[in-house]
């Protein structure tokens, strides 16, 4: 599809149009109804993920409550790369927290394979956007640390951590520790980490805002290769509109406080991709024009609390 | 280099002082023993093992003492870190605890254990237990968030995450509380092995007063100190030294 045909909203295919919440959540319960049966096995398009209704609030230090996540629907398919992006606030990198069962959300219902989520679970890993590589351990022992929570045997640990290490180009660094890698390198060791722990699900938290363009593209290509080799389900939160047409299968745009889904955006361009290609930059465009809206809302809510306005690269490219 | 120099200088210069002293007899050699004197003791005493029978009491039971407080430390660190309500109540009356010598407990310890080894253990205990908890839970607190939800993530829970990720994640917070603890547990142990008789270092240098026998006083006294100050730098120092160097704190690399 040349990018010319992105008329999103008006004939996007009924999943994936948020905009009718009530036919679209309504589904959703009968779909989660039927999964619990024996019958499920039947229903071969049961969401890998699926967000139902999903709240968060939380209260503010003046006490009051603050709605962070308002109504989320989202549904992503086994082996699909779903990328959200919105505003700083808008309450991506708590979605993916609220997935990864680090916290509860206040109302709603999130289900991985029909089952709903009650925390952790190695089936879905989280990278961090700060990483949390441990400082303490080797390059070999991070990544092989899900491994060794699971009780996976010694041989089999070490086997897999140099199959994943290798993967990510970082073999020769399994020694090493963390503080002696550059940025880059960290971000690989974090990837490997949660993959060598074969979740189901990845859960990316801007994994590449803190690096130069440079090791940025190599990250990408690494990303899709490793993406399409594995066949794992990725879900990837950025502010980066670009990153997200150049890596997803679809782009889901969060709203500015309280984050909703305001639109999703299908990407159906050919890969490999990349940042440069003009089709890149056209769909980029048009997430942009509704995200402007989100931005500037966001720039306004900043500058009236008197907080420094966080202005993002890769926005307004 | 310099540094050998400068230190060679200053222990020349204080043993000069110290044998001059001694030597112009302004004071009787059982009030102001020589170095000459206090030598003869410590050979005499390693000579009949009195010495190493005394190091090795008094270093059992302060490794036995330490011990129980680190592990009870890290407990209760770990628990007034996480819980509001526990900071709120004990953590205070912790503190305002710490103010006590913890010699006070003895009159307590002996009725409670008798005068027996335990209640020098408890002295010790509670001499450094305090240092080990306060130290944990500011560890604990000082700990970055994301390294427990990266554990947690990653599958572990209950006791596999404080062994594998909390208490490694904080030791660079706790080692320096550590340290004060294991100062705390061995001048608690060597005053109340002064007050009791118990083979230990401090019995033996009760037992020079007792003879009025200063050189082996101070002999004990050394040896007090060199004991104390090889812990500290075997053990603390080269365990910092290795914390700095994996978490990248230190320019060396």
């Amino acid at each position: 599809m040349s990018a010319n045909t992105h008329n999103f909203p008006a004939q996007l295919p009924l999943p994936i149009d948020p905009r009718t919440p009530s036919r679209f959540g309504g589904s959703r319960k009968a779909a989660s109804t039927l999964a619990a049966l024996p019958l499920r096995g039947v229903l071969s398009d049961v969401p890998k993920v699926g967000l139902t209704d999903v709240c968060l609030s939380y209260r503010t230090q003046t006490g009051e409550r603050m709605l962070a996540l308002d109504h989320i629907n989202l549904q992503v398919k086994a082996g699909e790369f779903l990328c959200i992006v919105g505003p700083s606030g808008c309450g991506k990198s708590t979605l993916l927290h609220l997935i990864a069962g680090l916290h509860q959300p206040s109302s709603g219902e999130i289900l991985v394979d029909g089952k709903p989520v009650e925390g952790p679970g190695t089936d879905r890993i989280l990278i961090f956007q700060e990483l949390g590589l441990f400082p303490w351990l080797t390059v070999g022992n991070n990544v092989q640390f899900g491994m060794k929570m699971k009780g996976v045997g010694k041989a089999e640990r070490e086997e897999k951590t140099r199959y994943y290490l290798r993967l990510v180009h970082l073999l020769q660094f399994k020694d090493s520790y963390t503080h002696q890698l550059s940025g880059g390198m960290r971000q690989r060791v974090a990837l490997a980490r949660a993959l060598a722990t074969e979740p189901d699900v990845l859960l990316m938290d801007e994994p590449f805002a803190a690096l130069d363009a440079q090791t940025r593209d190599l990250l990408h290509d690494e990303l899709e290769r490793i993406w399409t080799e594995t066949g794992r389900t990725i879900i990837f939160v950025t502010h980066n509109v670009r990153e997200a047409i150049r890596l997803g299968d679809r782009v889901a745009l969060l709203t500015f406080r309280p984050g909703r889904v305001k639109r999703e955006f299908p990407v159906d361009l050919p890969r490999p991709r990349t940042l440069e290609d003009p089709t890149v930059a056209h769909a980029a465009g048009e997430v942009l024009s509704e995200l402007r809206e989100e931005i500037d809302r966001s720039l306004e809510a900043e500058y009236s609390t008197g907080l420094k306005p966080r202005i993002e690269a890769g926005v307004q490219s | 280099m310099k540094r050998a120099l400068r230190l060679t200088v200053f222990y020349a210069g204080l043993f000069g002082v110290w044998t001059l002293l001694a030597e112009l007899k302004i004071w009787p050699p059982y009030l102001f023993p020589t170095p000459r004197g206090v030598g003869e003791a410590l050979y005499a005493g390693f000579q009949d093992h009195s010495f190493l029978i005394a190091i090795a009491v008094s270093m059992r039971r302060v490794l036995i003492g330490y011990g129980i407080s680190v592990v009870l430390g890290m407990i209760l660190g770990l628990g007034l870190g996480t819980s509001k309500f526990l900071e709120e109540t004990m953590g205070g009356l912790l503190v305002s605890l710490q103010s006590l010598p913890s010699i006070c407990w003895w009159p307590l310890a002996l009725l409670w254990f008798g005068l027996s080894q335990n209640a020098i253990l408890f002295v010790v205990v509670m001499g450094s237990l305090l240092s080990v908890t306060l130290a944990m839970e500011d560890g604990r607190k000082q700990m970055p968030k994301i390294y427990s939800m990266a554990g947690r993530n990653l599958g572990a829970s209950g006791f596999q995450l404080f062994w594998y990720v909390l208490l490694p994640a904080s030791l660079p917070f706790i080692v320096s509380g550590l340290k004060q603890g294991w100062a705390f547990a061995w001048r608690s142990l060597i005053t109340a092995e002064m007050l009791y008789l118990s083979l230990g270092l401090g019995q033996i240098l009760m037992m020079g007063r007792d003879l009025n026998d200063m050189s082996a006083v101070i002999a004990v006294m050394i040896l007090i100190i060199a004991i104390g100050y090889v812990v500290d730098g075997l053990v603390f120092k080269s365990m910092e030294s290795r914390l700095q160097r994996r978490w990248g704190l230190t320019s060396s690399t």
